[in-house]
């Protein structure tokens, strides 16, 4: 019940703000939905808190530890989104980037991509998941392009083709799981269900799945964003509305990984090998090398915090392909860790950006002293991100860390290097921004501070105290899919 | 019908669609890509019905309708009133080396024949040996979206990598749950309407729909 709620707000939302278009009350439906969404997600967490897993809806619908988190990280990042692009995307329209219809597109397109990642996210059907996963790119495809400039059309063009492209591989990983699988569990849409795929696992044809998964990897890692397949994230994310970027390096990032890895349970379930992992330990590492070395060169500043989301999901990817209990909870922290951090980030670059007119990162100056809210969250943010110590990403690097020094020793130094070169490297970049004199052309502007504020929270509790129930949960989850 | 006869069909249908898939390669003009990826998808779904009555699969029947009324007529009507409201009709692609983009979609052929053989061999359908086809089909969709420069034909691409995909849930398994065909459907919908937005958008912004002058995005160093 709590589930259809929650995932018949937003759709609901969506068809509301379609209508309500660019009225002066759209920002506010758009926060109450998200918020609606929200507490009806903490509700069905409590329920699997209580009453364990659940199917639901005749078994369309499968809900334990692991999916059940990341629908409430989700709802949370979309609500305290909302909460931010009111007060932005006003700014916006005001100045004249985005027009009427962009308006209306924005917070409709806002709800249907939060509806369409909580629909991955709860369904028990790996085809219904490749379904909503094209249905969340869809909408933000348009999201992307909404100033309408050569550069935002660039961009989501190259997004819509990378990612349908993508994608397309991933479905062609999906017939061929139904094919090993409709042959132990007979056909029908009983043989693409999660949790009966994963009984089965075992006597599945280890030599399609493994075949399958090489599509799977390729599909779902483009929209991860690893490397070599991550091309279209920089751009997607510099140019579209900064809350887009939020979302989509918080939270469809994460999506896409989380899809990726149901996939590799049930491959290394069924090869009985370690053959999936390796692939996503490779991709993995791969990423943060090339995107640690990319942050150095960045000018742009929507881009360069992208290309660190790109080495954060290696992190997460390389953690969950290596497997083993620890390493998948610090993989799992580490994805709630970088949700919560790079979504403030973009808040505050969003600020940032408004305020000095630009996202060129020469050109942005003396944010401590101009505004300190922006400057310290920021700092702090990046602090966050670039895991020191007080911080909960911390945590999930260094238990990813302990577990690659017991497993894979050799690969030790790589991923310290990766680490070592991206904590650099944001420094570098960032401590120009924030410290030094305001420059004339920098405006005050009122900033959402309660978004910022509450995600750096969150992610410093994280830190210094794992909430009981919080690592019950990561250690079931991790032991569905270690 | 006789199972003999079907096989015949069915590779024969296979045959058509392959050949249109190569045909779209080459191809220069807006129509004339157009009508290719019309004909691909009447191949497809006459395929699509054949199994169904053969394998006594009723729910093959829902997808062949399907893949006729938004493939052969749908898409092809709006791609059509696009290229001619948008006048895109003179753009005439320049090709770049057709003899070398056959030569690698004649690879891509073999390749897939190859990495099919282990599903082929489990597989005890009527209608194994096309699954190899309809690898080839996507990924020469693939190809055609990475040599050409043209919206209109990124997009066709695209869509034919599509119905590469249907072929092969076809081929390998008698089609996938109708519920994930039916959803397929619809996001192939969405994106039509998506893709209808942007050739406006590209075409204003742009000037044609040449998506080569798109090249403002790239890494500094």
């Amino acid at each position: 019940m709590i589930l259809l709620i929650l995932l018949l707000v937003p759709l609901f939302a969506a068809v509301m703000l379609a209508f309500v278009g660019d009225r002066r009350l759209a920002p506010e439906i758009n926060i109450l939905g998200s918020a609606a969404t929200f507490v009806a997600g903490v509700g069905l967490a409590l329920q699997v808190y209580e009453q364990g897993p659940m199917l639901a809806g005749g078994k369309f619908f499968f809900v334990d530890a692991f999916n059940v988190y990341l629908a409430v990280l989700t709802s949370f990042v979309s609500m305290t989104t909302a909460i931010f692009s009111r007060r932005y995307m006003r700014r916006e329209r005001e100045h004249g980037r985005v027009g009427h219809m962009g308006m209306r597109f924005y917070h409709a397109m806002f709800q249907l991509f939060i509806f369409a990642m909580l629909l991955c996210l709860l369904t028990n059907n790996i085809g219904v998941l490749w379904i909503a996963m094209e249905l969340a790119t869809l909408s933000t495809v348009l999201l992307v392009s909404l100033y309408r400039t050569p550069t935002a059309i660039e961009a989501a063009w190259k997004y819509f083709i990378l990612c349908g492209v993508g994608i397309s591989q991933a479905l062609f990983g999906t017939v061929l799981l139904y094919f090993a699988a409709e042959k132990v569990l007979g056909e029908g849409g009983d043989a693409l269900l999660w949790t009966n795929l994963n009984q089965v696992s075992r006597s599945l044809e280890p030599t399609v799945l493994s075949l399958a998964f090489v599509f799977l990897m390729v599909g779902y890692g483009t929209k991860v964003g690893l490397v070599p397949l991550h091309n279209w994230l920089p751009d997607a994310h510099s140019e579209g509305p900064t809350p887009i970027s939020a979302v989509l390096s918080g939270l469809l990032l994460n999506v896409a990984l989380y899809a990726l890895v149901r996939c590799k349970v049930l491959v290394d379930g069924s090869t009985g090998t370690h053959h999936a992992g390796n692939i996503m330990m490779g991709f993995g590492l791969l990423s943060i090398l090339v995107a640690a070395f990319s942050l150095l060169r960045q000018k742009d500043i929507k881009r360069m915090f992208s290309y660190s989301s790109i080495e954060h999901m290696g992190i997460a990817t390389f953690a969950f392909g290596l497997g083993g209990p620890i390493a998948t909870f610090g993989g799992l922290l580490h994805m709630l860790g970088h949700s919560l951090a790079k979504s403030s980030i973009f808040f505050t670059v969003g600020h940032a950006s408004q305020m000095h007119k630009t996202q060129e990162m020469d050109k942005i100056k003396g944010l401590f002293k101009g505004n300190p809210l922006v400057g310290w969250g920021m700092m702090f943010g990046v602090m966050a991100i670039a895991g020191m110590p007080p911080f909960g990403i911390f945590t999930s690097e260094f238990l990813i860390l302990t577990a690659t020094i017991k497993d894979a020793p050799l690969l030790t130094p790589f991923l310290l290097l990766g680490l070592a070169v991206a904590f650099a490297a944001l420094f570098r970049k960032v401590q120009p921004m924030v410290s030094g004199e305001i420059p004339p052309y920098q405006k005050m502007l009122k900033v959402a501070h309660v978004p910022v504020l509450l995600h750096l929270i969150l992610v410093f509790i994280l830190g210094i105290y794992l909430p009981d129930f919080l690592s019950k949960w990561f250690h079931t989850a991790a032991e569905l899919i270690k | 019908m006789n199972i003999e006869i079907a096989i015949k069909l069915t590779s024969f249908l296979a045959a058509f669609v392959l050949l249109t898939a190569f045909g779209m390669l080459v191809q220069r003009r807006m129509y004339g890509l157009v009508n290719l990826f019309a004909w691909q998808g009447f191949f497809l779904s006459i395929n699509t019905a054949i199994v169904g009555f053969v394998a006594g699969k009723h729910h093959l029947y829902i997808s062949s309708l399907l893949t006729l009324t938004l493939k052969v007529i749908l898409l092809p009507y709006i791609l059509h009133v696009l290229i001619r409201r948008l006048k895109l009709q003179k753009e005439v692609e320049v090709v770049v080396n057709i003899p070398m983009t056959m030569l690698i979609g004649i690879a891509l052929v073999i390749f897939s024949y190859h990495l099919t053989a282990p599903v082929r061999e489990l597989s005890t359908l009527v209608t194994r040996s096309t699954l190899a086809v309809a690898l080839a089909t996507v990924m020469i969709g693939m190809l055609m979206m990475i040599t050409r420069k043209h919206a209109v034909t990124q997009i066709i691409g695209f869509l034919a990598m599509e119905n590469g995909l249907f072929f092969a849930a076809t081929s390998a398994t008698y089609g996938m749950p109708l519920v994930v065909e039916l959803g397929v459907a619809l996001d192939v919908l969405i994106a039509a309407f998506i893709f209808g937005i942007f050739f406006f958008h590209i075409h204003t912004t742009f000037d044609s729909l040449d998506v080569a002058q798109m090249e403002r995005l790239k890494e500094d160093d």
